[in-house]
């Protein structure tokens, strides 16, 4: 999902970097004013986290490859607007550093898998959890009735749905440059494929697979979390507020 | 650094070690590029031809480690192998540090 240099036409990435700069600059300002200290280590580590669970890259057999962003998580542990940094972070340390993803693609790359993705993952498990209350520790002592499922379920979904969600807008990106950039003769100019073969492609390899994986992470580390550290994870201590 | 903190960077360091398999596994199941994140040789071979734009700007950098890798293009697998946690454990320290320096300098609340 990281597009490289010249697979998007400049008035695609263009505009993509304007977006992206935006959301950093709202999200700096955000952790300006609201992040206190003791989270900052755990930034970091999500930080490092998304970029180490990327390099994970997961086999379709005798086809192509794809992994997790671990933006789900970050998006529960940090709340939306911190997670858009921590996967901007390593999204363009993955650039810069190792090649991975285009330098031109950083604002595209940035807007699909950490502003996207994000925000899609924490409305979903919002949505998901609706209602339910007190969703602090108590609920996590096998004693909880029904929370532990939901909860299970919500996280779940908030990876897969944000991971896959994420796939299909960068397949757009993909889809409209043969229609918005081609020569003369009517050759692409950028990514060659057409909507109708990205679109598909990429939206099927996440709902299958990826999508899977990263709702799984979601799931496993955010338990993991609410066992060991509740008062980390942003998603509940919003609730409590 | 809470003993929590400490066992998750400990976590973070073993999934470097473990990282390889992001690159053997493909390799055993026959799986190649990322859809969409082709070089422009496997291009040439699925269209027979490469795209005007991307072609100029397909090398516009030279990332120091390109695809995590410390050899050339021919390195051997154990090369790709070495590079490829060295990159997880150089990311890691990167991207942790980057984002302790930002925050770092904004943030003041306690």
């Amino acid at each position: 999902m990281h597009i490289p240099d010249g697979y998007l036409s400049p008035q695609t990435y263009l505009p993509l970097y304007g977006v992206s700069f935006a959301f950093w600059a709202i999200a700096l300002r955000k952790l300006k004013s609201e992040l206190s200290v003791k989270h900052i280590p755990y930034l970091a580590m999500t930080a490092a986290f998304s970029f180490i669970i990327q390099m994970f890259n997961i086999p379709i057999p005798g086809g192509t490859t794809g992994h997790a962003v671990g933006a789900g998580i970050a998006a529960l542990l940090l709340g939306p607007w911190t997670a858009v940094i921590a996967v901007s972070v390593a999204l363009i340390i993955q650039a810069i550093v190792f090649g991975d993803g285009g330098i031109t693609a950083i604002g595209a790359n940035c807007f699909n898998m950490a502003v996207v993705m994000p925000f899609t993952s924490y409305w979903v498990f919002k949505l998901a959890m609706g209602k339910s209350k007190n969703l602090s520790s108590p609920l996590f002592s096998k004693g909880g009735k029904g929370g532990f499922a939901r909860l299970s379920i919500a996280s779940f979904l908030s990876g897969y749905i944000g991971l896959s969600i994420s796939a299909v807008i960068t397949a757009v990106e993909f889809g409209i440059q043969p229609i918005i950039a081609a020569d003369a003769d009517g050759k692409p100019l950028y990514a060659p494929y057409p909507l109708s073969v990205a679109v598909p492609v990429m939206a099927l390899e996440h709902l299958l697979l990826f999508g899977i994986i990263e709702g799984v992470v979601t799931a496993m580390l955010l338990k993991y979390f609410l066992k060991h550290e509740p008062d980390a994870v942003y998603a509940i201590r919003g609730d409590r507020q | 650094m809470t003993g929590f903190q400490k066992k998750l960077w400990i976590a973070l360091i073993i999934m470097a070690l473990l990282s390889p398999l992001g690159i053997i596994l493909p390799q055993k199941f026959n799986a190649g590029d990322a859809w969409g994140e082709w070089g422009t040789d496997t291009l040439e071979k699925f269209l027979g031809y490469v795209p005007e734009g991307l072609k100029k700007m397909a090398d516009i950098w030279k990332a120091p480690i390109a695809d995590y890798n410390l050899g050339d293009e021919n390195a051997s697998f154990i090369v790709q192998i070495v590079s490829y946690i060295i990159s997880g454990i150089l990311g890691i320290t990167l991207v942790g540090g980057v984002v302790y320096l930002i925050t770092r300098l904004l943030v003041k609340k306690g």
